[in-house]
Parts: structure tokens; C-alpha cells; sequence
């Protein structure tokens, strides 16, 4: 499997990641071929095989449903680029 | 051509823990924006999210009720997109193993009969933070303390055929979260919200239409309306030979219709994968068994026991039994009245018809169950005659304190001395000597409606205090006497 210039395009814009036009054939390269990769993975049978989530063998522990956060909000705004009535304030975002 | 309609819900539930799904912060509703967003909820740099137990019972206290397959392994994904009120840029969920598998309710149709609507899964995520869009300087305001509050999806098949269909299977689900208490389904708080999947087809067709999403519905009334408005809107699309868009859409009460809320052109693709960051949750038969046991009464079957055991018609068990704070005041006027019909009676009548004028639930009546039930014992001692009671009921409602009190204040007693409701009707008879006669001189099917003005004027010289029934014998005795 391959994947076009306008794919790569499309996968930056949702991933928020800028890619110059210098760069965009070497990176489209670069994803097809593990692309190949994956087709190659593709072709093993893994029947009976249970998908793997995380590598790790274990189980999630739980936490108890207590409040043991204190209000931060004072610290946490000291490194916000702008804030106002305790809002975090960001570029002007309208749907 | 007729058309019919094809809708399914993904409902999102707050579950009503005290601390996030995933941090310590607190869940409470109303306070100060951002002081309970912790540096998990803000998505600083090496957080690590742990799960709250409480989410998890409360979501399989959900697919038991729904007799779901309950999810021994479910894992979270995290689903991508960027909006500032996601500070992650992804919203951990599940995707392919939920933690409530396949179910199924029961709604009640208004021809009386039942539907099954079919639960395709209901799984755990986070919800987001809200964006204030008010000026700050052509900036926007966002507030995290929502950011991470548990929330259980629950998505529908596309089982439901008319607005009311989805409202009834809506109430329902409202009703289920609220009676387990998992969610105080406080839709105008956005404890509940609502999108609609709506699409139509020629009636008979087997393929379903294209259909469009709208978001965010906060109210019972408004989901009605708004998937009417776009249910009449893809209709008139398709009868002008047009096609209907696969969109996201927002209802717009004001005007009530739904408007196309963000073009396609950039469709979203989620990029679901498995969250590193969580190990797979898994529970065991005895965990999902001891939450089996715990379970309250469930809507369905209080409606059952309530027919059995009080002797109610289905429709008043239904209604009586649809909330739990509606089930719960009904079973203590009963239990004070000691009669469970008349006590529906006044619950169903009376009361809600305040309620409703009033605007208020069933929780803010200013009448206690146990002054209701009083009055109705009032009542069937023959204390006071029915109509009397209205009054009393009414000066409850304004606050003028017991029944007891105000029969007693008022002197509102019912005169059942058979000695007193002679003289009266004795006063009556003397008085109108035409209508005696004109009585006197009828068969017995006309004296059965001349008999009412004698009633009429024996109570209302008694100040409707007489009780009616001996009023009626006093009165046939002295008239036909």
C-alpha cells in the first residue's frame, strides 16, 4: 500500500503538523514504505491471537473516588500566555 | 410518497462521582472557573490518568440494567482532534471494547403497547471543557473544570421511527440513570445531553436514508422538536428531488430548526488508537455479580409491583413509577392515606396539575407526601367531603401549613350530626315550594336530575361543610316523604 502527496497533506493538517513542500515527497516516501511494512505484517495469520492493547501484561488499577486535588488555578495561570476572570484565554474559536 | 423516519440516540450521562474519571479534581457543579482542573485535566507535560473505580460500577450498574453483555476486558482509546477545550488534543474513550456491550429497553408506546429499542454499547470517556464564546477581546474564554468529568455514552440502534419514539426512549434512559443513581439527569445543568441521528426513507424501503447528526439537544421538548424540524426538512430536500448531506447539525430553538454546523470538507478522522497510557480494565464474574445484588428497584419493575400491589391501571403505574423522586412521594401518600388508589388519584390529578402550571418537578412540590396522605385520610374518615378537600389542597400548595390545621383553623369540619343537615334541608324545602312540587310530580329518572338543585342549595347553605351523601338521604326522605 501507497499513499499519495494529498494524503500526507490531509494526516499534517489533523495532526496539527506543519511539513514544507521540500519536504512532503520524502515524507510521503518515507510512510509508504512502512506502509509496506505493515502490509507484510498484514499477510501472518493471527487467528485466535487476542488484540494487544499495551505492552505491558497488566491489568488497570482503580483509583478511589476521593477529591485530593486542591485549587491550583493560581500556579497554573502564572504560566498561561493569557488569561482573564479565570479563564484561560485562546485564539477566538467559532464553529 | 410517505416517508418514514429513522432515529437513533447516543445519549451522553454524567455519572455523578465526586472526583474525575481520570484525576482527583472534583466534580461539583457551578464553581469558579478552573479551580478544579488539575495538572492532569490541563494535560501537563508527564501526567499519567488513573482510573476512578466508582466509574467503573457505575457504568456496569448500567449494563445490568439494561441486561447488557458487560465488557470483562474493555480498554480506552484515545480519539484525536484538536479544540481548545481539549487540552490533550485527544478525548480518552473506548472504541472497540466498551465496558456495556449489547442491550435493550422497553418504552411505552402511546397506543399502549411496548417497543424494544435495541442499546448497541455504552462506553466511558471524558468531557470536555466549555468555551465562552463572549468577547475577551476577540479572544475565547475557556473554562476546564468540566475537562474530565466521567461521562458514560450510551448509543442507540437506529430503532426508533418518530420523535415521540425517541423522547419516550430518552425519558427512559433518564428514568434507568436516575433510579440507579448514577447520573442526577439534570438535563438544563448538561448532566444529559443528547445527539440525534436522523434520517428518512419511502415507507417500506429497507436501506436507510442518508442521515445527518444533530448536537447537543438539551431538553426533552427540544429533542422532539428539533428531530421534527429536520425530519420535515429532509423530506422537503428529497421531494424536490434533492440529497440530503451527511452533516453535523445544531438546532436552533429560537427558530426552531436545525442549521448545518461544520462542512465535511475537512471530515474529521478521529485516528482511534489504543491509549498507552491506561492498561486494559478488567472485572471479574463475583465483581459484576455483588454490583448485580446492589441493584435498586428499576423502573420497569416498580411499574409491575405497583399494578400488583396497589392495584393500578398500567398507565397509572407507568406514570407513577417513571421517576424514582415521583415513585418515591406517591409510595408515602399512600402508606399515610392508606389507599393507594385515591392517593394516585391526588398525585396524578391535583398535585401535577400544580406542578405543571407551576413549571416545578415533583421534588419542589411545597406539599410533603405525608400532608397529602393526611388529607386523604381526612377524607375517608369524613372529616371533610371532597370538594372541601380541594380547598385544603389548595391552601397546602400556599403554604398554609397541615390539613389538620386548616380544617381546624378554617372550621372547615364536615357536619355529619344527621340532626344539623335536617334543619338545613327543612330550611330549603320551605323555601322553594315550586321546585318541591315539580319534584313531587316527576318519575324517578327526572327526580334523579331534580334532585341536584336541592343538593345544590343544602351545600351551599352548609358552606359545602354537610356531607353530601347524608345530604342526598336526608333530602330523598323528606321529598318523597
Amino acid at each position: 500500500m501507497s499513499i499519495e502527496r494529498g494524503d500526507v497533506e490531509k494526516i499534517a493538517y489533523l495532526a496539527r503538523i506543519q511539513i514544507t513542500d521540500a519536504q512532503l515527497d520524502k515524507v510521503t516516501e518515507d510512510l509508504s514504505r512502512i506502509l509496506s511494512l505493515v502490509d507484510q505484517m498484514q499477510e501472518v495469520s493471527t487467528e485466535g491471537v487476542e488484540p494487544m492493547s499495551n505492552p505491558l501484561d497488566m491489568v488497570q488499577r482503580l483509583r478511589a473516588d476521593q477529591v485530593t486535588e486542591e485549587n491550583q488555578r493560581e500556579r497554573f495561570q502564572a504560566i498561561a500566555p493569557a488569561t482573564e476572570a479565570g479563564l484561560y484565554l485562546v485564539p477566538k474559536v467559532i464553529e | 410518497m410517505e416517508w418514514e423516519a429513522v432515529i437513533g440516540l447516543e445519549i451522553h450521562t454524567q455519572l455523578s462521582t465526586k472526583s474525575k474519571i481520570f484525576s482527583g479534581s472534583s466534580t461539583a457543579f457551578g464553581a469558579e472557573p478552573n479551580t478544579q482542573a488539575c495538572a492532569v485535566d490541563l494535560a501537563m507535560p508527564g501526567m499519567l490518568p488513573v482510573l476512578n473505580e466508582e466509574a467503573v460500577r457505575m457504568a456496569v450498574m448500567f449494563g445490568l440494567a439494561i441486561e447488557a453483555e458487560i465488557g470483562k476486558r474493555s480498554v480506552f482509546d484515545r480519539k484525536n482532534y484538536f479544540y481548545p477545550d481539549l487540552p490533550k488534543g485527544y478525548q480518552t474513550s473506548q472504541f472497540e471494547f466498551p465496558i456495556v456491550g449489547r442491550g435493550h429497553v422497553e418504552i411505552q408506546l402511546e397506543d399502549g403497547t411496548n417497543k424494544q429499542i435495541g442499546v448497541t454499547r455504552a462506553h466511558l470517556e471524558e468531557d470536555a471543557g466549555k468555551s465562552l464564546h463572549e468577547d475577551f477581546h476577540g479572544m475565547t474564554g475557556i473554562d476546564l473544570n468540566r475537562a474530565g468529568t466521567p461521562l458514560l455514552e450510551i448509543v442507540s440502534e437506529p430503532d426508533m421511527r418518530s420523535a415521540k419514539e425517541a423522547v419516550a426512549y430518552l425519558r427512559k434512559i433518564h428514568s434507568i440513570v436516575t433510579y440507579l443513581g448514577i447520573c442526577d439527569g439534570n438535563m438544563a445543568e448538561g448532566s444529559m445531553r443528547c445527539d440525534c441521528n436522523v434520517s428518512v426513507r419511502p415507507k417500506g424501503q429497507k436501506e436507510f436514508g442518508t442521515r445527518t447528526e444533530i448536537k447537543n439537544v438539551n431538553s426533552f421538548r427540544f429533542v422532539e422538536r428539533a428531530i421534527n424540524s429536520e425530519i420535515q426538512r429532509q423530506i422537503e430536500i428529497l421531494e424536490d428531488g434533492g440529497r440530503v448531506i451527511q452533516e453535523t447539525r445544531l438546532y436552533d430553538a429560537d427558530k426552531n430548526e436545525t442549521r448545518s454546523m461544520r462542512s465535511k470538507e475537512f471530515a474529521n478522522d478521529y485516528r482511534y488508537f489504543p491509549c498507552p497510557d491506561l492498561l486494559p480494565v478488567v472485572i471479574g464474574d463475583d465483581y459484576i455479580e455483588a454490583i448485580r445484588q446492589s441493584l435498586p428497584e428499576l423502573p420497569e419493575q416498580k411499574r409491575q409491583r405497583f399494578s400488583e400491589q396497589y392495584g393500578l391501571s398500567d398507565y397509572d403505574a407507568s406514570v407513577l413509577s417513571a421517576s424514582r423522586a415521583m415513585a418515591d412521594y406517591f409510595e408515602r401518600v399512600a402508606e399515610v392515606a392508606g389507599d393507594a388508589k385515591l392517593a394516585a388519584n391526588w398525585v396524578m390529578v391535583e398535585l401535577s396539575r400544580l406542578l405543571n402550571q407551576n413549571n416545578l418537578e415533583i421534588e419542589q412540590s411545597p406539599i410533603p407526601a405525608e400532608h397529602l396522605g393526611q388529607l386523604i385520610q381526612r377524607i375517608r374518615d369524613n372529616t371533610i367531603s371532597g370538594k372541601i378537600a380541594k380547598q385544603v389542597f389548595e391552601d397546602m400548595w400556599n403554604g398554609e401549613g397541615s390539613p389538620d390545621h386548616i380544617i381546624e383553623t378554617k372550621g372547615l369540619k364536615q357536619v355529619t350530626d344527621t340532626g344539623a343537615i335536617e334543619a338545613v334541608v327543612d330550611e330549603i324545602i320551605a323555601k322553594n315550594p315550586a321546585q318541591v312540587e315539580q319534584y313531587r310530580a316527576a318519575d324517578e329518572d327526572r327526580r334523579k336530575k331534580l334532585i341536584g338543585f336541592f343538593v345544590g342549595q343544602t351545600m351551599k347553605a352548609s358552606q359545602g361543610k354537610a356531607n353530601p351523601q347524608q345530604v342526598n338521604e336526608v333530602l330523598k326522605k323528606k321529598l318523597e316523604g
